[in-house]
């Protein structure tokens, strides 16, 4: 089963990293990442670029409304996703706590949907 | 379980048949929890389970009279739970390319009646910590568990909550298609996520007991039926574990000594007697004793957690015949080992009282001021019944009354306010004026 694990955290707590720590927490990610792709775990995973970056697109009555920023103004913002193949919630929990920013961010779960429903979006 | 049953019961004489309809009946009070635990596992579904356990049950009312009770009634049931249930299912013709009756007949792979009792036990354990899963809501976690484990009803449940049954029902659907869509495993946690897992399983039961206990709010100080099936739960934990966890031990110690003293907490009318004007002659020495000895096994371990020291405070009390006799530095000791591995106001609170027993209202005043200078306290009305007794202690009648009715302000249940208020009541018949004018 597929589960996307969205990784939040707070921007400024990122950067606030000094040079030594940041580059050990990179090798850090990085490693892990090979080390999910060799168990055939992982199928795709990014970082993303800053929130400031994020534009948010709605369509009303045939108008494209775009703000500036992302969808939520909260204190933590989401900075990269894997999604991961594995035999259950509590497997996808386990590769997620090893995820480094877990330590300082937060990691949501969400089971993937294989097919849209037929009689509506959520079961 | 085979074999109790007996192979005269197949003769057909009226009284065979009422015989078996009496096992059927036994099976159902006693068994159903097992059962329901295994087709859960089999089918993969709560509700389905649900239906197929009703469903076997009324086809053992049916056949068992006439054709006699099976060998391995539990594995009959199992067996027939299962087919009717996956038999259902297709009558609806519910399935789509996500809910295929092929993957829910791989998952049930396994032939049921081959399997062991051991097997059986497993089950009943996957259930509880299925039940306790972290993913899952608190609230939903307890309601979950009263629901599967303890076989309580929306009903009786909402009714010991204070809760609306519809809320309930919802809190346990909710629950429920989470386990199935976020595919919420239904194991035992293996020896990694063991200790987590378990402290879980554990919050859930004393939260359950506490609720038993001491009710949040509400005219009824206890209620008595939660504190059992609590009691209940955290026997059937440690009888189905596999190696012996202390903390479960010192939770069921601690519930159990804490339980021993429910009949002399309250008066005849419902109000609140304190620990040390309790009459104890009143406390149940059965629990006291199986408490005690549990405190004293799960203390033998070399971890020892925070149940297993609140059981080991609660075992002071069990101990002293009388108040007076209480080792009040046991207790502080005991706090401050508690709180070295669970630091919290609340605890620090309870630590202060027990300070002031051994050195005095004084100087257990001054901790209460400083600990309720952190501000965590602001609205916990125990932490200003605290300092309005020390201050009632030290005939300081000004203070205790203001502290009183701050305490009163925020407390929830009714015989606790009949308390503080007939206390407060008292300090004004000692000093008309420390009741003051009341304030806007």
């Amino acid at each position: 089963m597929k589960y996307l694990c969205l990784a939040y955290e707070e921007e400024q707590k990122l950067n606030g990293l000094s040079r030594s720590e940041w580059q050990a927490l990179r090798q850090e990610t990085l490693d892990y990442v090979e080390a999910l792709r060799e168990s055939g775990r992982l199928v795709t995973t990014y970082a993303l670029q800053s929130a400031t970056t994020a534009s948010t697109l709605e369509v009303r009555n045939g108008e494209v409304w775009v703000t500036d920023g992302p969808f939520t103004e909260t204190k933590e913002q989401l900075g990269g996703f894997f999604l991961i193949e594995v035999a259950d919630h509590d497997e996808a929990l386990q590769v997620a706590a090893r995820w480094p920013s877990a330590r300082i961010g937060s990691i949501e779960i969400r089971p993937v949907e294989e097919a849209l429903r037929l009689e509506r979006r959520y079961g | 379980m085979t074999g109790q049953v007996g192979h005269g019961f197949r003769m057909s004489d009226d009284n065979a048949s009422g015989v078996a309809r009496s096992v059927v009946e036994a099976l159902y009070r006693d068994d159903s929890r097992r059962v329901v635990a295994t087709l859960i596992r089999l089918l993969g579904d709560f509700d389905l389970a649900e239906e197929g356990l009703h469903e076997a049950f009324r086809a053992a009312l049916e056949q068992w009279p006439r054709d006699g009770v099976p060998d391995n009634p539990y594995a009959w049931l199992v067996s027939t739970g299962r087919f009717k249930a996956i038999d259902s299912l297709r009558r609806r013709g519910k399935f789509d390319a996500l809910d295929d009756p092929a993957a829910i007949m791989d998952v049930a792979g396994v032939d049921p009646a081959t399997r062991d009792d051991e097997g059986i036990e497993d089950d009943r354990l996957r259930l509880i910590f299925t039940c306790c899963h972290p993913a899952l809501l608190s609230d939903a976690q307890v309601a979950l568990t009263l629901r599967e484990v303890c076989d309580l009803t929306t009903e009786e449940i909402a009714r010991a909550f204070l809760t609306p049954a519809a809320t309930l029902a919802q809190r346990i659907v909710r629950a429920k298609a989470k386990i199935r869509s976020a595919r919420i495993p239904y194991e035992v946690p293996g020896y990694r996520e063991m200790p987590a897992r378990l402290d879980a399983v554990l919050r859930v039961i004393y939260l359950v007991f506490n609720e038993g206990y001491a009710a949040s709010s509400g005219a009824s100080l206890t209620r008595q039926d939660l504190s059992g099936e609590a009691i209940r739960l955290g026997r059937l934990l440690i009888e189905l574990l596999a190696q012996p966890e202390p903390e479960a031990e010192g939770l069921l110690a601690l519930m159990l000594l804490q339980e021993s003293r429910r009949d002399a907490r309250t008066t005849a009318e419902g109000d609140l007697v304190l620990l040390e004007d309790q009459d104890r002659m009143r406390w149940n020495r059965g629990q006291i004793r199986e408490g005690l000895a549990l405190v004293e096994r799960a203390l033998r371990h070399r971890r020892v957690g925070p149940y297993t020291l609140q059981a080991a405070i609660a075992a002071v009390h069990a101990r002293a015949p009388d108040p007076a006799a209480t080792n009040w530095g046991e207790i502080v000791g005991l706090y401050d080992v508690l709180l070295r591995l669970d630091p919290s106001p609340v605890i620090e609170l309870n630590r202060a009282v027990a300070l002031a027993m051994r050195d005095g209202a004084e100087a257990g005043l001054g901790l209460v001021d400083r600990i309720m200078s952190g501000g965590k306290l602001n609205n916990y009305h125990i932490a200003y019944a605290v300092r309005a007794d020390l201050c009632r202690r030290l005939n300081r009648h000004h203070e205790a009354a203001a502290a009183y009715r701050r305490a009163l302000e925020l407390v929830g249940q009714e015989p606790e306010r009949r308390f503080l208020q007939r206390r407060l009541s008292e300090l004004r018949r000692l000093q008309p004026e420390a009741g003051g004018p009341p304030e806007s």
